[in-house]
């Protein structure tokens, strides 16, 4: 623990809790905002998986009443819809804000005041998303939001899918370009790209993709909402409109989200597998050119998503190809996962545990995929519990397995303390087979007959069983969770402090200054000298990377709240759009008018951050070189 | 402990055989299952990418098992250092080109089976049957255009060629799955898509809806009956001649009744399409009442009395068009209902 969080504790306790609320409100420091996002996915993760289980028990036995018709609908939107934008993405971005300016040598992110406003964009986005359990009823169309279904035939529910993905959109965008620049321009001295943890590599891609995937959904959303508000005619069939263009732009985005999720996982569990097998990773440079040609081909597989839409041989043959290429480098990277588990030293901590689980799971998820691929064969999985199967191997076997091994494998690096590993391997195992008793039944269902998105079945069809087994699966997941934020509370309460290099064997810059790390990150700019930078300083015999400077001054940004207003102002702005949507005719004024109103605090907020002059502070030597000698 | 983890593993492959073989689903339901040329081929495929991935798995599975036991940490080692090892070139181009020819396996049938699948004008030539599709919150209707037939719900198709299904839809995107014949095509709005599907042997397959399409998405079911080529003239003759007239008072009543109150937008003889809501000209030769209720008249009469309560969306009125109808009314209807039978 630093005197910085230290000195934190006093000042909150001497200031209160509205102080502490408005240093958190406040923040541009990439380590708090990493812990914002961390909640702030981690809340978003609870509801999505309550609303799982209310899915789960739903469909445990046949002809089931428990949620009907459009309220099963809406528990199965939110549920999509919030673990893909409200989990998946902002777990990743903290993962991202966490570990990134650590691992390249930065003292923080290339733009720390975007940084704060993509999280609070995401995150009152996420929440304006939500009111709509309040106001008529949730969105009902789906994740995918298909017109003209979602948009001429359901109610309400659908002006908050469009302005509450429209904000946190727009969040995850700034926070990609961030990454972006950060990752290019930020980097230590002798840090080559070559010499980058392969994390800061998906995550580089990941922000690439996300660069070119958003804006085709903003766009969507764009169409969606002057259908769904001004009345406009976009995927309006009956005047002259195409809504299968809808699905193409939606899957122009879709594909490409899938990677934009799962390779930063595949950036973990190489850290995560390298380091407690005792090695460097197998591979490297194959590695880093499997993630970007991935990164490259999830541009050219979107039609797989529509082979049954009725495109005709030609568009589906070529995707089908397309898509079977993806397989190539993906295989590429589980034999290189392998192979550095090879001769090394496994560790079975809770963290290579998760990541030694993804593996198979992955594996499986992928051979799905390709089989998936075959056009003729997918007109009987398409739209069956076999692609839930699917894209559950994929995102929760994947990106959630990697994102809890990189929880555990970081956690004592934001917060100072170490998870307790007996509670984590409970967590494992309930979390670990509860995920396959629940999925893997749902390929056989599928194959079967039942298509997803059924909020019931009948009985006699063969479905009890697989049903029955994957409700069960649900709770023991669910168990697992349970266990995992016990574990948590108690850690957080009396938890072993983390030392600097909290597992010992650590490779990475990270693991070379203190945990958590100090405001600054680096009291001196490490000097790379190779790959895994760390491991060979300590393999040369030193305790410390060797710096790049002398040790001065440290310029730091201020905090500053006007990201958290240019949200609130842009929040005030969806809500008044959602109340100017008139099914049967003109919008509303008065909404209208509270839209321009929050348009306009927003253009105001815009000219006095420009106009103001922030010089930022600093963090004097001597204050470094004292918080240096107590951390040690 | 580590003991006791190996044998659960080994359990796993039992398991998931064990469940392979409890139940490959209902016969008429189940893609695993295939009761026809279309799906048998396409089953085929399912089988050769099976086949590719579980040697994928198996490879992937040995080495995987194997480096967790020879490889993990024992007690006594901790200082021990392994050799950091950069890469090896051969086995990094090995696991590159063999999933490229395992693929190239796959891809080599793939690619003429999604165009002679698709291929519906040379079935035509076969003079395959033409039937038109158009999908409804939460309904089918289904015209033989040569025939100049229209019915619901129930399509009847013959067993000695291949039908073609011209498929659109009067709303929102719906799915066209009739499993153990084959795969999927959307109905959209606005478009026609075209699906061919033939039926080896008699028999009534389960079709359902397969694209999230509303609130009863999950009760928009049909049926497909196949039949031989004899029964199947018969039945459009029958179809063409239309019911009986009803004989009871009860059902007179209730057809007088029928026409006040339902006739706008249900049609009665095989003749007339009507857009709103299923024909009805042979409802009691039907499997099931809207599609997935018991065929008897408790249900029907339940069914008229509150649509919505049983199939939530259903834009059909309580009580019919004037939502007044007694008991005793809908009663009568049912009795009319249950004499629209046009098979002798």
């Amino acid at each position: 623990m630093t005197t910085h969080a230290q000195s934190l504790a006093v000042s909150s306790q001497r200031k209160g809790f509205l102080h502490w609320l408005w240093t958190w409100i406040t923040t541009v420091d990439h380590k708090k905002i990493a812990i914002l996002y961390l909640f702030g996915g981690g809340l978003f993760f609870l509801i999505g998986g309550i609303e799982a289980l209310l899915i789960r028990i739903q469909l445990a036995v046949p002809n089931n009443h428990f949620l009907v018709g459009s309220e099963y609908n809406q528990v199965m939107t939110m549920h999509g819809t919030t673990m893909i934008f409200l989990a998946a993405m902002p777990l990743i971005f903290a993962m991202m804000n966490a570990v990134i300016p650590l691992q390249i040598g930065a003292r923080d992110v290339a733009f720390p005041f975007v940084n704060a406003l993509g999280f609070w964009l995401f995150f009152l986005g996420g929440i304006v998303l939500n009111t709509s359990w309040f106001f008529g009823g949730a969105p009902a169309g789906g994740w995918t939001a298909y017109t003209p279904l979602a948009t001429e035939y359901l109610g309400s529910g659908m002006d908050f899918y469009i302005l509450g993905l429209q904000l946190s959109g727009a969040g995850t965008l700034m926070g990609a370009i961030n990454f972006l620049v950060t990752i290019i321009n930020m980097r230590a001295p002798g840090m080559t790209f070559m010499r980058m943890p392969l994390f800061c590599w998906t995550s580089l891609v990941t922000s690439a993709l996300i660069l070119f995937a958003f804006p085709p959904l903003t766009v969507g959303l764009f169409f969606e909402f002057f259908d769904h508000i001004f009345h406009a005619n976009f995927f309006n069939t009956a005047n002259g409109g195409n809504g299968i263009i809808w699905e193409h732009i939606f899957w122009i985005f879709g594909h490409p989200e899938v990677y934009i999720l799962v390779l930063p996982a595949f950036g973990i569990i190489s850290e995560v597998v390298a380091t407690f097998s005792k090695k460097r990773l197998f591979g490297y440079s194959s590695m880093v050119f499997a993630t970007v040609l991935i990164g490259f081909l999830s541009f050219m597989v979107w039609v797989h998503h529509m082979f049954t839409v009725g495109l005709g041989p030609v568009a589906n043959a070529v995707f089908a190809i397309a898509t079977m290429t993806i397989a190539v480098p993906t295989g590429i990277k589980i034999f290189n996962w392998l192979f550095t588990m090879w001769g090394g030293q496994i560790h079975f901590t809770t963290a290579n545990l998760f990541a030694i689980g993804f593996i198979p799971t992955f594996v499986m998820g992928g051979v799905t995929g390709v089989m998936l691929a075959v056009p003729p064969a997918d007109a009987q999985y398409h739209d069956s519990y076999f692609v839930v199967a699917h894209f559950h191997y994929v995102i929760l076997g994947g990106v959630v397995f990697g994102l809890l091994a990189g929880v555990f494998y970081w956690w004592p690096k934001m917060f100072g303390r170490m998870l307790n590993e007996t509670l984590g391997k409970i967590t494992f195992w309930f979390f670990f087979l509860g995920f396959h008793l629940t999925f893997f039944p749902q390929h056989f269902l599928g194959l079967m007959g039942m298509p997803r998105r059924y909020f019931t079945y009948l009985p006699g069809e063969h479905f009890e069983l697989g049903n029955m087994l994957s409700s069960i699966g649900a709770f023991g997941m669910a168990v697992g969770v349970i266990v995992l934020l016990i574990n948590i509370v108690v850690t957080t309460a009396k938890g072993k402090r983390a030392k600097g290099d909290a597992w010992g064997i650590g490779r990475t810059l990270e693991w070379s200054i203190a945990s958590p790390a100090p405001e600054y990150n680096f009291a001196q700019t490490p000097l790379v000298k190779g790959i895994d930078a760390f491991w060979k300083e300590k393999m040369a015999g030193n305790k410390k990377m060797t710096p790049a400077e002398p040790l001065g001054d440290v310029h730091m940004p201020s905090p500053t709240v006007i990201p958290f207003l240019m949200s609130l102002s842009l929040t005030l702005a969806s809500f008044g759009f959602i109340f100017a949507a008139n099914q049967a005719g003109k919008p509303h004024t008065g909404g209208l008018i509270t839209a321009a109103i929050g348009i306009g605090l927003m253009l105001l907020l815009m000219l006095i951050h420009s106009i103001k002059d922030d010089h930022g502070f600093h963090i004097h030597k001597e204050e470094i070189m004292r918080i240096e000698k107590e951390a040690e | 402990m580590k003991r006791k983890w190996q044998r659960w593993f080994r359990l796993l492959p039992l398991a998931a055989l064990a469940l392979l073989l409890s139940g490959c689903g209902k016969e008429g339901v189940s893609a695993l299952e295939p009761l026809g040329p279309v799906a048998k081929d396409q089953a085929d495929l399912m089988l050769i990418s099976v086949l590719i991935m579980v040697v994928v798995v198996l490879v992937v599975g040995f080495i995987y098992f194997y480096v967790l036991i020879r490889f993990r940490k024992r007690k006594g080692q901790e200082d021990y250092i392994p050799k950091q090892v950069e890469g090896n070139t051969t086995l990094e181009i090995v696991w590159t080109v063999i999933p490229i020819v395992l693929l190239c396996i796959l891809a080599v049938p793939t690619v003429p089976k999604t165009f002679s699948l698709s291929d519906t004008h040379s079935a035509k030539k076969e003079s395959a049957l033409e039937i038109e599709v158009s999908a409804n919150q939460f309904w089918w209707q289904f015209t033989y255009p040569k025939q100049k037939v229209t019915t619901a719900q129930d399509v009847v198709i013959p067993t000695d060629r291949p039908v073609v299904f011209k498929l659109t839809s009067n709303d929102v995107i719906h799915s066209f799955w009739v499993p153990a014949l084959g795969g999927k095509v959307d109905a959209n709005p606005g478009q026609v898509t075209t699906l061919k599907l033939e039926a080896d042997k008699e028999g009534t397959y389960r079709g359902r809806c397969a694209e999230l399409c509303g609130s009863s998405h999950a009760l928009m079911y049909f049926n497909v009956k196949a039949v031989s080529s004899a029964e199947f003239d018969r039945w459009i003759k029958e179809m063409k001649a239309g019911p009986d007239q009803p004989a009871s008072a009860s059902a007179k009543q209730g057809e007088q009744l029928f026409k006040q109150n339902c006739m706008s937008c249900h049609a009665v003889g095989a003749s007339q399409t009507n857009k709103l809501a299923p024909n009805l000209t042979n409802f009691a030769d039907r499997k099931y009442i809207a599609g997935f209720l018991d065929h008897d008249k408790k249900t029907l009469e339940k069914w008229i009395a509150d649509p919505s309560a049983l199939k939530p969306g259903a834009t059909m009125p309580a009580r019919g068009a004037s939502g007044k109808l007694t008991d005793e009314q809908i009663k009568q209807i049912a009795d009319y209902l249950f004499t629209l039978s046009v098979e002798k």
